[in-house]
């Protein structure tokens, strides 16, 4: 229970900072956080190596990727 | 070759926008190609339970495609359709049969996919459905997800996934429980005739909020809420006992996973970005794990850019985790799969990167990434895997 408490608090705090500590930003002002570089989110060179990570260890997900249907491999 | 030139006449010859919006049919608009190449060594099989080799090969090969058109309301529609094939050797797969007679050390997997998505600009709102299927000898997926997306008013956006994996394993016993003697095991010299199977059901929930925090930096906060039900070992996974008895592996039939994730992007200069992530997992077996990750692009042109990276991972066993021979046959739940051991694992490499703004050589090759890994884990496997993705546009 306390650490479910914890986790949330976390949860909420990261939101909220994220939030606060934001400069306006405009369109024009995006060249660099538009650079393809710059995506948050796993690039499809890198699939196949967040699956056998997925396979060898036993933690996965919050990374974009499958949580499921996961391969009969060994 | 064939594939490379066949794809370079599949698009159009691009044409200049016009201002005033049109609705548009869905057009082919990029094409991905991604193959990979992996290998792996290690002497903790899973199916001697916990000793044996464990070397592995893969080669998986992915290709995409995405069309992209607008309709009558603005709203633009993506569909994307995927298709993947895989080619694995495994060599403890011969010791499904206790003699180490199992002729099949190989398999295929085949995974087609389909995603539509709708994005209204300017409601800053999206909606996606999309659905997978896998399927090996030994395993089917069928997987269905929805998502939405929604922009706030200062460069963030929330977004929630909900996916569901309707699994079935088939129940390929090492060649000691089969029920009826004289089968030799998965491809020994008398096959089981009809395996049977069991399901595994998982269901995810995934929320994330992503975040532009300032003209350099931007963040997102991933969480992911996963249930999951049915067989959740694999049946040809052995366990020995401390009585030099053997068993299959035998885990609970439920288990809940809860991940966060934290990523944070920066760009240093006019030539360094600082791609960075951090993940804490835990889940209702006992693993916790924390992963740590930093890759670093450097630019040393606008369009050519090198990334080295490293990722360092830990995690606790499972509870009901033990290594060869030191399980009690008075143990309710028993394993010797080491992916659920306690260990530490590095992973090291570099990619580089090229995607001039007119196509590589002026072709509609519109991006090439090689990338190469190296993999350690304290258990002793050691892993090697080099990608290659090619963006067609």
């Amino acid at each position: 229970m306390k650490r479910k408490t914890l986790f949330l608090a976390t949860l909420v705090a990261s939101v909220t900072a994220m939030t606060l500590s934001c400069t306006s930003v405009k369109e024009y002002q995006k060249s660099r956080i538009n650079d393809s570089e710059m995506s948050l989110s796993s690039r499809k060179v890198e699939k196949n190596e967040l699956n056998f990570q997925s396979y060898r260890e036993g933690a996965s997900g919050a990374n974009g990727g499958k949580t499921g249907g996961g391969c009969g491999c060994n | 070759m064939g594939m490379y030139c066949m794809l370079l006449h599949a698009f159009p010859q691009a044409t200049k926008d016009t201002t005033a919006f049109q609705p548009r049919k869905l057009k082919l608009e990029e094409v991905n190609l991604v193959s990979s190449y992996y290998t792996q060594n290690g002497d903790h099989s899973a199916i001697g339970g916990g000793i044996g080799s464990e070397k592995v090969t893969d080669l998986a090969n992915g290709l995409e495609l995405k069309w992209v058109g607008w309709d009558a309301h603005a709203r633009k529609n993506t569909l994307t359709v995927g298709m993947g094939i895989d080619h694995h050797t495994a060599a403890s797969q011969a010791y499904i049969s206790k003699t180490g007679a199992s002729r099949r050390t190989d398999g295929l997997r085949l995974y087609p996919s389909l995603d539509w998505s709708r994005e209204n600009e300017q409601k800053g709102t999206s909606f996606n459905l999309g659905a997978y299927y896998s399927n090996e000898f030994n395993y089917q997926s069928i997987g269905l997800n929805a998502g939405v997306t929604k922009k706030t008013k200062n460069n963030g956006e929330f977004g929630l996934k909900l996916s569901a994996y309707f699994d079935q394993v088939k129940l390929i016993y090492p060649s000691e429980f089969e029920p009826a003697s004289g089968y030799s095991g998965y491809g020994g010299e008398r096959e089981h005739p009809d395996y049977g199977s069991s399901p595994r059901q998982t269901y995810t929930a995934s929320f994330s909020f992503s975040q532009v925090i300032n003209t350099r930096l931007q963040a997102s906060l991933l969480l992911d809420v996963v249930q999951q039900n049915g067989y959740l070992g694999l049946p040809f996974h052995r366990v020995y006992f401390t009585d030099g008895t053997d068993a299959v592996e035998n885990l609970p039939s439920t288990r809940f996973k809860l991940p966060i994730g934290l990523r944070l992007n920066y760009f240093m200069g006019d030539r360094v970005i600082l791609r960075g992530y951090y993940r804490y997992y835990t889940d209702n077996w006992g693993l916790q794990a924390h992963t740590a990750s930093l890759e670093v692009p450097v630019k040393l042109t606008p369009f050519f850019s090198i990334s080295p990276f490293y990722r360092y991972y830990t995690q606790t066993a499972v509870k009901y985790f033990a290594p060869y021979e030191e399980h009690l046959t008075t143990d309710n739940y028993y394993t010797s799969n080491y992916a659920l051991s306690s260990f530490s694992s590095g992973f090291f490499g570099a990619g580089f990167r090229i995607a001039p703004p007119n196509g590589i050589f002026g072709t509609h090759l519109s991006a090439l990434e090689l990338r190469y890994g190296h993999y350690t884990q304290t258990t002793d496997l050691v892993s090697d895997v080099i990608s290659l993705h090619l963006q067609f546009k």
